[in-house]
This record gives structure tokens, sequence and C-alpha cells, in this order.
């Protein structure tokens, strides 16, 4: 074999160590990707559920046509794409230059939600078109208004909605591109996860790099298991 | 038959996963040789003489070395030479050799606030720009600039932290558009920002001269040096250390220009000093 | 005293008419019978009847007041259908019985849900998803959800045929139990003239969007005026 086991078991052994030892800069960097992703994901969630309904819901919105393959390709976009169109619009000859938003928390979660919306909305849609056609008009037939029909719905689809946010927080935290070049990388201010492991495995840091992939994993890995268990209690109610 | 099969894709990823083949040689170096064009200048004539391919992976000087370390690249071209020398203490490579070297430079914006333009020495431009709290980008990536940022901060008898300096982990080409952006000051290898000056407009070389003669302080020279790696290919990565090294190839370096018509790095082996240089 | 009133009701999409009602009237606390073919539009009468619908042109009465073009919820609340196939929420039994109530904000009595849940003969699936229970259960709570809200019209369109004979037994004497305590008025849209017959006072049979004879359900089964009526209940094609 080309490459020796030992270097592996011991980045995992000092990898370990570093978790249990609770780094303050491992921390820092948790703490910031939490913040980053949530608000992200707060706001994608805010806009993109009601979107979402209203697009399962309706068949004569304007424009519908054009918005659905939109939609759907913002659903792949590629994060570091995104990253440097909200970079040439944060920069200081962009646009938006002079909100001062670029290589700063803000601009991370801007392009942090650009990336997800389209994944909220986009399963949301799809998970309210996947409900009986005839729901909407059982619902008014029971005397229910505009706005308790999509509450209905919306509560009937729950599981997928979960599943939509779930997706979308996959995506924004396991991303590197965007982050990278909007924030910026900067220690102890817009360093998150990916970033940091780029740049701990570019210093040959495997150890920490991989204390910070354990963590990531970890998050994804608790983010998924708590919307499952939600899903599934909502099933069996 | 199913012993075979396994047989067979075992040994399909060995190959796939392994470039110590003798055609092959894998050479890790920093991101700053690479980005220069330099490499694919003078490659592909060590890989027609000797019937090889050469495979660059440019990463930091940080993971060159642990490159080296694991065994999966047969050559590290690096400059920072206090890692290079504890590499070869190491036991992983037989020895150092002088290649060639260039020099850093602090750039920042041409108004050049702070005023570091007339400081003696690097030091002083440092202190300069520490006591103004300017705000300043450093690599923070291990690699060698971020090193010897990091000497001459230690040697001004600084340590830099506060929200004027910022640790950004990325490359010099990121860190010279972190620093236009946010109107930073940097220490930067000058082989890139020439490559770079057209994108960087509003910044200019504060303090290291014109040119690499022009430099005032000797502290900013950078020099590199080559490292055979000991493992399965240490013939062929030998040869390449004697080819990188010879006075041909060292006059090659000494020829390579900038896109903008500027030498970028000055041959320093031991055969260039003793024969053609 | 009228339920409903309709004066020159019409409905149509694009230049097909479908509902082409001059003048009809349905009484308090009657029972009335819909038969026809299929595209009748019976079924769009219904909707219309539910407000889920606006009318092409023409003009409806409920309960004495002038239906506008956007009704208000406290009138569209007074009206519900069941339709053909149940659509029950991902929920409990229980849960979907009341679902109606939870919508206009009242809470249910439980005494009375739980005297529906014997009623139905779901004491054993309350509390089961509503998604395991059977097309004559779900539809049993469809119809028990319905009246749970006390509604002054129940439309039913088509609520028993795609049920077993048993569970059409079941829901034919929930409905005519109901109509005699709750006094509510019930429009019965069925294919089935037998179950007309059985559950209906009045029948009116529509044909291509009109209704052709409405009558006491005596003098239509026995008596027809007219002669589409006579060949509809002979079994003959008629359009």
């Amino acid at each position: 074999m080309c490459a020796d086991m030992r270097g592996l078991v011991e980045a995992f052994t000092d990898a370990l160590a570093l978790l249990i030892a609770g780094d303050a800069a491992l921390w820092e960097v948790v703490w910031l990707t939490l913040r980053v992703t949530g608000a992200a994901l707060f706001i994608a969630t805010l806009v993109g559920i009601p979107v979402g309904v209203t697009l399962g819901l309706s068949r004569r919105v304007p424009l519908r046509g054009l918005l659905i393959p939109l939609i759907y390709t913002g659903m792949g976009l590629p994060p570091v794409v995104v990253g440097l169109f909200v970079y040439l619009f944060l920069s200081r000859e962009g646009p938006l230059g002079g909100l001062g938003w670029l290589f700063s928390p803000t601009g991370m979660i801007v392009a942090q939600t650009i990336l997800a919306l389209p994944l909220v909305v986009g399963l949301t849609m799809a998970a309210v078109e996947s409900t009986d056609p005839a729901l909407p008009l059982q619902l008014e037939a029971l005397g229910a208004t505009r706005r308790q029909v999509a509450a209905t719905t919306l509560l009937e689809v729950r599981g997928g909605v979960s599943a939509a946010i779930v997706a979308a927080f996959g995506a924004i935290i396991s991303e590197v591109g965007a982050v990278m070049l909007v924030g910026g990388n900067i220690a102890g201010e817009t360093r998150v996860l990916t970033t940091a492991i780029v740049l701990e495995t570019r210093k040959g840091n495997f150890a920490l790099a991989l204390a910070l992939g354990v963590v990531l994993l970890l998050l994804a890995f608790a983010a998924n298991f708590t919307f499952y268990r939600l899903e599934g209690r909502g099933r069996s109610a | 038959m199913k012993r075979l099969m396994v047989t067979l894709l075992l040994t399909a990823l060995a190959m796939a996963g392994c470039a110590s083949s003798s055609d092959t040689l894998r050479l890790a170096t920093t991101t700053s040789t690479y980005d220069s064009g330099l490499l694919d200048a003078i490659l592909p004539v060590f890989e027609a003489k000797f019937g090889v391919n050469v495979e660059v992976v440019a990463v930091g000087t940080g993971q060159a070395l642990s490159l080296g370390e694991a065994g999966d690249a047969d050559v590290v071209l690096v400059h920072a030479r206090a890692r290079e020398d504890a590499f070869v203490a190491a036991g992983y490579a037989p020895a150092r050799f002088d290649v060639m070297y260039n020099d850093f430079v602090i750039v920042g914006p041409e108004d050049d606030p702070v005023g570091i333009g007339d400081a003696a020495d690097a030091v002083e431009a440092f202190r300069r720009i520490a006591a103004a709290q300017a705000r300043f980008a450093s690599r923070g990536d291990e690699s060698g600039t971020n090193f010897k940022e990091l000497s001459i901060w230690e040697a001004a008898g600084i340590t830099p932290e506060g929200d004027w300096y910022d640790s950004i982990g990325q490359g010099m080409g990121s860190t010279l558009e972190f620093s236009q952006e946010t109107g930073s000051y940097t220490l930067t290898d000058r082989g890139t920002f020439i490559a770079q000056q057209a994108n960087l407009e509003g910044m200019a070389v504060l303090f290291g001269g014109d040119t690499i003669d022009a430099n005032p302080d000797l502290r900013l020279l950078n020099p590199y040096g080559v490292m055979p790696v000991n493992g399965d290919n240490d013939d062929l990565a030998m040869d390449f250390v004697e080819w990188l090294t010879s006075v041909e190839t060292q006059q090659a370096i000494a020829d390579f220009r900038s896109p903008s018509g500027e030498p970028l790095f000055f041959p320093d082996s031991v055969e260039w000093r003793s024969g053609g240089g | 005293m009228s339920t409903y009133t309709l004066h020159g009701l019409r409905h149509a999409y694009g230049d097909r008419t479908v509902v082409d009602i001059p003048n009809l009237e349905i009484t308090e606390g009657e029972v009335f019978g819909i038969v026809g073919p299929s595209g009748a539009g019976k079924s769009t009468l219904l909707r219309l009847l539910n407000f889920l619908e606006q009318s092409t042109a023409g003009a409806i009465t409920f309960g004495g007041h002038a239906v506008p073009k956007e009704p208000p919820l406290e009138m569209r609340r007074r009206v519900t259908t069941v339709f053909q196939r149940p659509v029950l929420l991902n929920r409990s039994c229980r849960e979907n019985l009341v679902f109606g109530l939870r919508l206009r904000d009242r809470d249910p009595d439980p005494g009375a849900v739980e005297e529906w849940i014997v009623r139905l003969g779901l004491e054993d699936l309350a509390d089961a998803p509503a998604r395991t229970l059977s097309g004559g259960e779900a539809q049993r709570v469809a119809i028990a959800r319905a009246l749970l809200v006390e509604p002054d019209a129940l439309l039913l369109d088509e609520p028993t045929s795609n049920l077993d004979p048993h569970n059409v037994a079941r829901i034919e004497r929930l409905v005519s139990e109901v109509r005699s305590e709750q006094r509510t008025t019930v429009v019965l849209v069925t294919h089935n003239v037998h179950q007309a017959r059985r559950l209906a006072d009045r029948v009116g049979l529509m044909i291509g969007g009109r209704m052709v004879e409405v009558a006491p359900t005596e003098e239509f089964f026995e008596s027809p005026k007219e002669e589409k009526t006579a060949a509809f209940l002979r079994g003959d094609l008629v359009y």
C-alpha cells in the first residue's frame, strides 16, 4: 500500500483528543457555523414555505411556467457560483458595496439564504403537490378560509416540509464555495467548519481537519435525527 | 473466479491510488510557485528528457511537506527554510538543495496611509502598521509566506491580534483580493503581486523597492529549496533534483518572465553559483 | 321556508353551458334527490350550492338571503359537501371528525363526538390514523365530520357509489336518521335511482344542465310527466 494506515489512525486519535479537550478555537468555528447556517435556514424557511405552499396549491400564479424551472435550477445552484455573484454585488465596486457586508457573517448569510431558498421552496412545493388534489376543495367545502386551506395542507405535508428544511440545512452547512468567497475565512470572524477544514488540510493539520469534519457530520446527523423523530411522532399521532 | 475478481479490483485500486510507478513523478509545491507559470515553462523539458510524467500538486507549504511525509509525493519544492531543515532532520529526505529565490514585498493602498515607504526595514514597517492599527491581512495558512510574515512580527516584538489583523487562511491570490477590497496591508511574494497587479487597482508595493535588487531588507529574500523524498521513487526524484539544479535548467529559470516581462525567480543552485552564474 | 332559491342560474365553462336552471326551490328540511346521467351537471350544481364556484349568471338565495359574489364566511359555513371519494386528513379518526369544528374555532362537545364514534361503529378505530380506514369507514367519518358542524344544508355528491351494499345501507340509514333529528336540508346527487327513491322527499332529473322534471318522489317514480323521465327510469339512454 502506498500510504501507511498509521497516519490515518493517528489523525483520528488526535482528532478525538481535540474534541474531548473542547478546543476553544474549534468551538468558536462551530458556533459561527451554526449562527450563519441557522440564520440563513431561518430566513429561507420563513420565506420559502409560504411561497412553496402557494405555488403548490395554485396553478394560476403568474409566470408559474417560468418560475418553476427557475426554482428547480436553483435547487442545484453551484455554491461557488452563488458566492461569486454575491461577492461581486457586495464588493466595494459592486452595487451593494456600501453595505460593507463582504467578508462578514451577514454576507455569508445572504449567500447561504440564496442557496437554501430554492431547496425549501421546491421541496415544499413538491410535497404540497403530492397531496390529494381534492383536498383544497374538500377543505373549502368544510368552511375553511384560504389561510386555513394553506395551513392545513402544510400540516398534511409536514413530513415533506421537514425533509425540505433538513435538505437545505445539509446543503448549506456543508458548502464551502460560497462562504469561502464571501466570508473570506477570517479567523475568529468568518471562519466556519468547511473553510476551516480546507485550510487545516492545506496546512497539513489533518487531525484538526478531521476533528472539524467529525463535528460537521455530527451536526448533519443531529439535524436529520431530530427531524426524523419529529416526523415519526407526527405520523403516530 | 470470485477471488480473481477481488484481486483484479484491488490491483486496479492500488494502481489508481498510488502514483509511485516509475514513469510518474509527483511534485508537491506551493501555490505561489505553481501560479507563477514557472513549472509549466520548464517541466516539459524534464518530462521529454526522462520520458516521464510529472504530476504537480500545488498546496500550502504545510500540506506539501505532509504529502512528502506520508509518501504521497516524491519531490517537495517549497520556501520555508526552517521547516525544510526539520523535514530533512526527521529523515524524510536525504538533503535539501538550494534552487532559486525571489523576494517578499509589503503591499497596500497606494496612498500608504501609515507611511511605511521610508521605513528602514520590514520590521520597522510592521511596527508602524501595528502602531496605527491599520488593517493587515495575513495568509494565516502556514505557508512559506505566512511563516515569513510571522517571523517579522516576532522580530518586531509584536503579537499581531485584534480587529485590525485578519488571518484569512487563504492563498496569496485571494489574500491580495481581500486586501484590495478591505484596504489592508499584506506581505506578498513579488511574483504573485506582479502577476495579479492588473486586477489590483489601487494597490502598490509600499516597501521592498521596484525590483529585487532595490529591496532594502535582505530578510525579505525568499529562497526555494527542493528535497527528494525517501521512498519508492528515489532514483527518479534524485534525477529531478539534479536536473532542477543543473546550470541548464537554472538558466531557464533566469530567463522565465512574467506576462508583463519581469523576472520572477533568480537561480541560486550550487551548480549555478559555481559555474554559469 | 326555502333553503335555496335559484333564479336563472347558469354556469358555463367557455361556451359550454353545464348548468341552466331557470327556477328551483329547495325547501328547508327536505331531502332533495338529483338523478341523471353522467355529465348532466349534477356535481357542478352542488359546487354552486356550496359556493365553491361562482355562477356565470343568475342568482341564488340561501336561507332567505341573496348570495353575493363573495359569500361571507358565516354563510359558507352553513353548507358543506361530502364527496364521492372521502378526503380525510393524515390524522386520527377522532381528529378528522372534529376538524370542521376546529375550522370554526368551536370546541367539540366530547359527548357528542363519542356518540358519533359509537354510532359509526368506529370504537376500535377512533385513535387510529385515518389512512388505515377502509373506504366505507372513511366515508362514514366524512359524513359524521360534515354533520358535526350542524350545517343548514348538507350536500351529498354520489356518497355511496364506491361502497359495498353493507356500507351503502349503513350510510343511507345515517342520512335518514340525522335528517329527522337535525332537520338539515339534504341535497343528494346520485346515479342510483333506487337510492333517490329510498331517501328523497322530492326528486329532480337533470339532463344536459337542465332540470327536466322535479316532482315529489312518489309521483316522480309512479307517474312521471315527462317522456324523458320515463325513459330514464326504464334505463334507456337519455341525453
